[in-house]
C-alpha cells in the first residue's frame, strides 16, 4: 500500500509539473469551441448532436498523455528500481491507472461545463454527459495506461497506442454517448459495466506489458 | 538478518546466444565478488539477473537481504532536487531521509543538496546514482561500472562507501574495468562463451 501511495504521488506530481493535467482540458474545451464554427450555429443541431462530439473530444484527451505513462519510467529505469524492491507490476499498473485517471477525468468533468455552454445542451444532457464521464473516464484510464505498456518499447509508440486505444475504446463511445439521451438508464449501466472490466483487466495486462519491457 | 548471496551453476541466454553458463559462487556478510572481463561478455547481464530482472536461462540465484541496483539508468526525476529525488527512493526503501543525508555527505554530494538532477554533472549524476544506493539501506549492493565517469577523489569515496558497506555485514558485487581498491574481494573473470 506503501508503495501504490508512493508511485500515485509522483505520478500526480509528474502530470502536474508537465502540464499533463491542462493539456487534456485545453484539448477537450478546444474541440467544443471548433465544433459549433465547423456545423454551424444551428442550436437544435448542436444540442441533439453535442453530447456525442463531448465524449469523442473525452476519448482523445485521454490519448493525449499516453506516451508518458510508461515509456519515460521505463528509459530512465524507474521500473527497474520497483522491480529491484519488489514491487509487483501489476500494483504499478494499478497506480498508474488512478493517477492517470485524477490527472484527466475530474479536470475533464469540470471542463465539460463551460463546454456545454458552447454546444448549448440543456441541465439535463449536461448531467447525463457528467454521469457517463464518472462512470467512463476510469474505463479510458485504464485502457491507456494499457496501450501504454504494450507500446513502450517501440520506436513511434505513440502513434501506435493511437491506433491500438481508439478500436478497443468503441465499446466506451457507443455506451457513453448512448447514455445521453437513454433516460432507462441502460446505456449508462453498460457503460459502467464496460469501464469496470477495462479497470479490472488493465493492471494484469499493463504489469504483463511492463515485465515485458524488461527483456 | 544475516546477507548472503548464491549462485549455482547459471546460465544467461540473451538473444539466442550464450553469454556465460555454469556460474558459482557464494558470498556472506562483508564479501564482495569482482566482475570483470571484456565488453559484452555477459557482466551486466549478470547483475541484472542477481537483481531479478532477467530470467535465468538456467541454475538459481538465492539472496537474503535486500538488494540495490546502480547501473547506467539514473532513474531520478530530471526536476527534482536532489535530495528530494533521492528522498523518492529512500521513502520506498522505509529508510528515509536522514539516510539521503548520510548518503550524500558519504559521496561529497551535499552541497548538491537542491540543485535540480536536471543539471548535474555526468560525474555527479553517476554519484547520484551510488547515493541512490547508499541511502537505501540494503543488504546487497550490485553496481554496474560504479566508477564510470568518476574523477579520482570520487573513486577514493566510492572505495570508502564499499568498504563501510562490507565492515557492516554487507555484500557487493561490482561489474567493473577500473581496478578498485577493493580488499579480499571474490574475483570472477567472464570469459566469452564459445
Amino acid at each position: 500500500m506503501k508503495a501504490f501511495l508512493a508511485i500515485l504521488g509522483r505520478d500526480l506530481r509528474l502530470s502536474l509539473g508537465s502540464g499533463g493535467i491542462g493539456l487534456p482540458v485545453v484539448f477537450f474545451l478546444l474541440v467544443a469551441t471548433l465544433y459549433p464554427f465547423a456545423v454551424g450555429p444551428d442550436g437544435a443541431l448542436l444540442a441533439k448532436t453535442g453530447g456525442g462530439v463531448l465524449w469523442v473530444a473525452a476519448l482523445l484527451a485521454a490519448l493525449l498523455p499516453v506516451d508518458r505513462l510508461i515509456a519515460p519510467d521505463a528509459e530512465a529505469g524507474v521500473l527497474d528500481q520497483y522491480a529491484v524492491r519488489g514491487v509487483g507490476e501489476e500494483m504499478i499498473a494499478a497506480a498508474k491507472i488512478t493517477a492517470h485517471w485524477i490527472g484527466f477525468g475530474p479536470p475533464l468533468m469540470l471542463a465539460a461545463i463551460p463546454a456545454s455552454a458552447m454546444l448549448r445542451l440543456d441541465g439535463e444532457t449536461l448531467a447525463a454527459v457528467e454521469l457517463g464521464l464518472l462512470a467512463g473516464t476510469p474505463g479510458l484510464a485504464a485502457l491507456g495506461v494499457m496501450v501504454a505498456s504494450l507500446t513502450a518499447g517501440l520506436r513511434r509508440g505513440g502513434a501506435l497506442a493511437g491506433l491500438l486505444m481508439l478500436p478497443l475504446a468503441i465499446p466506451l463511445i457507443i455506451f457513453g454517448a448512448g447514455s445521453i439521451g437513454d433516460f432507462g438508464g441502460g446505456a449508462l449501466r453498460f457503460l459502467a459495466a464496460s469501464s469496470l472490466f477495462l479497470v479490472a483487466v488493465a493492471p494484469f495486462a499493463a504489469g504483463a506489458g511492463i515485465r515485458a519491457l524488461r527483456e | 538478518m544475516t546477507a548472503s548471496l548464491t549462485l549455482s551453476n547459471l546460465a544467461c541466454v540473451r538473444g539466442g546466444r550464450v553469454l556465460f553458463k555454469r556460474l558459482n559462487a557464494a558470498l556472506g556478510p562483508g564479501d564482495a565478488l569482482l566482475l570483470t572481463g571484456p565488453n559484452g561478455v555477459g557482466k551486466s547481464s549478470l547483475l541484472r539477473l542477481i537483481a531479478g530482472l532477467l530470467p535465468a536461462y538456467a541454475g538459481t540465484v538465492t539472496h537474503k537481504g535486500r538488494l540495490a541496483l546502480s547501473d547506467e539508468n539514473p532513474a531520478l526525476d530530471p526536476r527534482l532536487p536532489l535530495a528530494k529525488a533521492l528522498g523518492y527512493w529512500a521513502g520506498l526503501d522505509g529508510t528515509g531521509p536522514a539516510a539521503v543525508a548520510a548518503a550524500l555527505e558519504a559521496l561529497d554530494l551535499t552541497r548538491l543538496t537542491d540543485v535540480p538532477v536536471r543539471l548535474l554533472s555526468t560525474g555527479q549524476r553517476r554519484r547520484a546514482n551510488l547515493a541512490r544506493v547508499l541511502a537505501s539501506g540494503a543488504d546487497v549492493w550490485l553496481l554496474d561500472e560504479p566508477g564510470n565517469g568518476l574523477d579520482t577523489a570520487s573513486l577514493v569515496l566510492l572505495e570508502h562507501a564499499i568498504a563501510a558497506h562490507r565492515a557492516q555485514g554487507g555484500i557487493a558485487v561490482i561489474a567493473s574495468h577500473q581496478p578498485l581498491g577493493l580488499t579480499n574481494a571474490q574475483a570472477l573473470t567472464l570469459e566469452a562463451a564459445e
